[in-house]
C-alpha cells in the first residue's frame, strides 16, 4: 500500500451517544490498520464521555452521492405531502422519534 | 526504617515513575509523526502526570511535614528523584520512545493490577483508577512494536535497534529493597519476583508477533531506585523546574 502524503489511511468515526441512538459521524482519522483506526478515534472523539460504543470505516469504502444529481435524488420527494408521516398523532412517552 | 518511611518512598518512588515518564512524553506534544498520535501521546502523558499528582500528594501526606505535591515534584533536587532509569532515557526517533513505552507500560500493567489488592487504601485506589488507563499504554505500545517490527526492512531494523538498545534499562524495573520487602510483609507493597516471568513472557510473546528477537540477557544498569541517575534526569528536571526555582511559589 503506498501513500502519497505519508499520513496513512482515511477512516471515518461514527459515536453512539448511548445505547439505540444511532451511530451518529464525528469526524475522521488516519490510520495504518483497523487497531490503529480504533485507538486514534479513542483519543480523538471519545474522551469525554461522548458515548457508549464507536464504530470506524475506512473512507474508500463510503460511497457518497453526486451533488449534480441532487435533484433526481432529493426534490421529487417535497411536492409529495403524503411521503411525510405528519397525519399521525404520536403516542405520549413515544421518545427519538 | 518505619512502616511509615517505607511507605512514603514507596509513593515518592511510583509518583516519580510517573512523573519523569509523563513529562517525557510531554516533551513529544506538537512533535509526533501525525496528529492523531501527538493525541495519543500526550493523552498518555496526562495520564501519567495525574497518577503522579495522586502519588506525591499521598507521598506527602505520609511524611507529614507539610509539603504537597507540587513541592516533591518542583523543588527537590535531583538526587532525591527515585524513577527507574529507563524512564528518564531520551525520546530518541519513534521507535525509541515506543520501546520505553513498551517495557514500562508492560510491566505497570501488571503490577498495578497486583497493588490494587494492597491493604493500603489509598495506593489501592490509585491503582484502580490507573489499569485501565494503563492497558490502554499497553495495547498502543504493543501495537505499534508489532507494526513497526513486522513493517518495512527499515522500520524493523529501527524497531529491533531500540529495543536492544534500551534492554539493559529494564533489569531494574524488578528489584526490590528494605522498602519493598517491609511493605510486602504489611500487605501493602508488591512482591516483583513473579511479575518478572510475567513480563517476559508477555514481552517474548509481542517479539515474537512482530519477527524481532529477544536480546540476550546482559548487563543490567541500576541505580535509579537509590538516586543515581544518568545526565539525562538532570536536563530534563532543569526544564521540568525551571518556573518554581526562578520565581518561588509563583502562581497561575
Amino acid at each position: 500500500m503506498t501513500h502519497k502524503d505519508s499520513q496513512l489511511d482515511v477512516w471515518e468515526v461514527f459515536i453512539q451517544s448511548k445505547s439505540g441512538q444511532p451511530y451518529v459521524h464525528a469526524g475522521s482519522v488516519h490510520a495504518s490498520d483497523v487497531k490503529m483506526a480504533m485507538q486514534n478515534a479513542r483519543d480523538t472523539y471519545t474522551r469525554r464521555g461522548e458515548g457508549t460504543s464507536y464504530w470506524v470505516v475506512p473512507s474508500k469504502h463510503i460511497s457518497a452521492s453526486n451533488p449534480d444529481d441532487n435533484e433526481m435524488l432529493f426534490d421529487p420527494s417535497n411536492d409529495k405531502i403524503y411521503r411525510h408521516p405528519t397525519f399521525y398523532v404520536m403516542p405520549e412517552g413515544a421518545k427519538n422519534i | 526504617m518505619t512502616k511509615q518511611e517505607a511507605l512514603y518512598k514507596y509513593s515518592i518512588r511510583l509518583g516519580d515513575d510517573a512523573l519523569i515518564l509523563g513529562h517525557r512524553l510531554s516533551e513529544l506534544c506538537s512533535r509526533a509523526p501525525f496528529i492523531e498520535e501527538d493525541l495519543a501521546l500526550t493523552n498518555i502523558s496526562l495520564d501519567m502526570i495525574g497518577r503522579a499528582q495522586a502519588l506525591l500528594a499521598y507521598a506527602a501526606e505520609t511524611e507529614g511535614k507539610g509539603k504537597d505535591a507540587d513541592f516533591l515534584a518542583y523543588r527537590r533536587p535531583e538526587i532525591e528523584y527515585q524513577n527507574h532509569l529507563l524512564i528518564e532515557q531520551p525520546n530518541g526517533d519513534f521507535a525509541q520512545t515506543i520501546a520505553r513505552q513498551f517495557f514500562v507500560s508492560a510491566f505497570e500493567y501488571l503490577f498495578y493490577i497486583e497493588l490494587e489488592k494492597s491493604k493500603d487504601a489509598t495506593l489501592a485506589a490509585i491503582a484502580s483508577k490507573t489499569i485501565k488507563e494503563i492497558k490502554y499504554h499497553q495495547q498502543h505500545a504493543a501495537e505499534w512494536v508489532i507494526r513497526l517490527g513486522d513493517g518495512t526492512e527499515k522500520s524493523h531494523a529501527k524497531m529491533q535497534h531500540a529495543i536492544d538498545d534500551l534492554w539493559m534499562w529494564t533489569g531494574e524495573l524488578f528489584e526490590m529493597d528494605e522498602v519493598d520487602n517491609l511493605l510486602i510483609k504489611e500487605g501493602i507493597g508488591v512482591d516483583l519476583v513473579p511479575l518478572k516471568a510475567a513480563w517476559y513472557n508477555q514481552i517474548q510473546t509481542v517479539l515474537t508477533e512482530a519477527t524481532l528477537t529477544m536480546p540476550e540477557d546482559g548487563y543490567m544498569q541500576t541505580g535509579g531506585r537509590k538516586g543515581a541517575h544518568t545526565e539525562n534526569l538532570g536536563h530534563i528536571l532543569s526544564e521540568m523546574q525551571y518556573l518554581q526555582r526562578a520565581y518561588p511559589d509563583a502562581t497561575w
